[in-house]
């Protein structure tokens, strides 16, 4: 799946939390994308500036339609023309798709890893469990892939620890409670960083290392491990993560940075 | 197979007949950073000039004491914006070389953090150069440069180095490290001299 | 300023490379660290993009874009593996 620039028409826009919008585009000549991979936007002035900016695919598979879910930045320039302005019908330039390490495909380790999956079909014996880590909007790529999953009926051990600001700053909350609830083998774990639901056990609150402890599949069952989330936040569990044991080797992250 | 984003116009570039070709005005100051922000404290800061002959070395306390000037400046980035009328205060690159004595016509600024950026000796004498530790009337903040930075405000701003610490004379004209990776070797922002 | 992972690399070289550079492994010149790019710390300023070994901090690569050129620097590496396709 060589990436190559594409013209995106957007087919639906709508908020995805107070602060976000969720993005659905139909891309001519897209090849398709695993869950996990990323795109860059372009956009372009009337006077022939420009300005590129790279976002996390909500989706995944052979189809032409591709989900982004945005987050605006404050003092963006970008992310809020994509917010606020961007509406059924418009065109956007994206390229991609980009990016084959923070991947998970079914049936085996994510790509990358020295002697990748194999043949397709029979390695499902060797699939290893999956932790996934989301911070905030980082939840858009580890959404992809748990849905992958989930669309995959991979037997193996997954899980989702999300920590996200308050219940209204939930991205996909109704699709990731319905994968939930299904029987598949996955969990999620939510944390709130500001504001919980009513009657939420746990105080409101920067995640812990304990509560990620508590959370995460135990190093000793060797998962891969998909953090995404704010340089900060992506530094500090990767570090936890590090002193609990896990393999840096087994550990994959997707900063988001800045504007 | 660029088109033009329907209702997209980015942030604010205003013209203005004081700016270089193909710049544009900001008000905010945009942060430019090839690595992490050092933490440099004033205690341990120091700064020299090596030549041929030998090192002259400033701690912070010796650095306050010398004469310091308060530079009004405009001041223009190679990725297209400028700011007018910026203040800064800082010593004068006249009265650091007042007492060095040198042949060599080059010079390499070296940063905290490994940066480097080559100016010729010229472009830094006469009133053109400063080692700048405030900007606005404020310490200049680790993001911009501080303790303290070059400031070269006749050349693009990359020549300004930040968190500088010593001055290095060479024989040529060597670059430093955006000059090795694409960045025009003297980079004068009137003539354009934006890339090799 | 922060940084972002090698994985960002994926859509500025993929105008230039016809594989997917963030998945090659390079040996990073100043402390030996072997791992793949999408592994490396990207700071990414106006003027050009640097990556920096994930162990040690050494600058390993540089990119820096003007409308009509770009300069691909790989000063801090000694070598770049790329897994070939199976036959």
């Amino acid at each position: 799946m060589r990436p190559g620039w594409h013209v995106a028409t957007v087919a639906a826009t709508h908020r995805e939390t107070p602060n976000a919008a969720r993005l659905d585009l139909d891309v001519d000549g897209w090849p398709g994308n695993a869950a996990g991979q990323h795109l860059d936007v372009r956009l372009t002035a009337p006077d022939g500036y420009s300005a590129t900016r790279s976002y996390s695919i909500a989706s995944s598979g052979p189809t032409m339609r591709v989900v982004l879910a945005v987050d605006k930045l404050p003092d963006g320039e970008v992310s809020p023309f994509l917010v606020d302005e961007v509406r059924a019908g418009d065109m956007l330039e994206v390229h991609g798709p980009l990016g084959a390490f923070f991947v998970w495909r079914p049936g085996g380790a994510g790509s990358g890893s020295a002697g990748s999956a194999g043949a397709a079909g029979s390695d499902r014996v060797d699939a290893r469990p999956v932790q996934l880590i989301a911070g905030g909007s980082g939840v858009v790529p580890l959404y992809a892939i748990a849905q992958a999953h989930a669309d995959a009926d991979d037997p193996a051990p997954f899980r989702l620890l999300y920590s996200a600001r308050t219940p209204d700053d939930v991205y996909f909350a109704d699709e990731l409670r319905a994968l939930a609830e299904a029987s598949a083998p996955f969990r999620l774990d939510l944390v709130y960083s500001r504001r919980t639901p009513d009657g939420w056990p746990a105080p409101a609150g920067r995640i812990t290392r304990e509560a990620l402890e508590a959370a995460v599949i135990p190093a000793a069952d060797r998962p891969l491990v998909y953090v995404c989330g704010s340089t900060g936040f992506v530094e500090r569990v990767a570090d936890w993560l590090v002193g609990l044991g896990h393999d840096t080797r087994s550990i994959r992250t997707e900063r988001y940075g800045g504007t | 197979m660029s088109f033009i984003t329907r209702g997209f116009s980015g942030r604010s570039r205003d013209r203005d007949e004081r700016l270089p070709p193909g710049q544009t005005l900001v008000s905010d100051f945009p942060v430019l950073s090839a690595g992490p922000t050092p933490d440099i404290d004033t205690a341990e800061w120091e700064f020299t000039i090596r030549t041929e002959s030998g090192e002259h070395r400033w701690n912070w306390d010796e650095f306050m004491a010398l004469d310091i000037d308060d530079v009004s400046t405009d001041i223009h980035c190679v990725t297209h914006w400028s700011k007018l009328g910026t203040s800064w205060r800082g010593v004068s690159l006249d009265t650091l070389f007042a007492d060095v004595e040198t042949e060599q016509e080059y010079v390499m600024a070296h940063s905290y953090g490994g940066y480097t950026t080559n100016v010729p000796l010229d472009e830094l004498l006469d009133g053109k150069a400063w080692v700048a530790f405030e900007f606005d009337g404020e310490p200049l903040d680790p993001e911009h440069g501080g303790p303290a930075r070059l400031l070269v405000p006749h050349l693009y701003f990359w020549k300004s180095a930040k968190w500088v610490r010593g001055l290095e004379m060479m024989d040529q004209d060597d670059p430093g490290f955006w000059e090795q990776n694409g960045y025009h070797l003297h980079g004068d922002p009137w003539k354009e001299e934006r890339y090799w | 300023m922060e940084h972002v992972d090698g994985n960002w690399l994926a859509g500025p070289l993929a105008e230039f490379f016809s594989f997917d550079v963030t998945m090659a492994t390079a040996r990073c010149s100043g402390c030996g660290t072997v791992a793949e790019l999408a592994r490396a710390m990207v700071y990414r300023s106006g003027a050009g993009t640097v990556v920096r070994c994930g162990s040690c901090g050494h600058v390993l690569a540089t990119l820096v874009e003007s409308e009509d050129r770009a300069w691909i620097g790989f000063s801090g590496v000694s070598a770049i593996e790329v897994r070939r396709e199976p036959a």
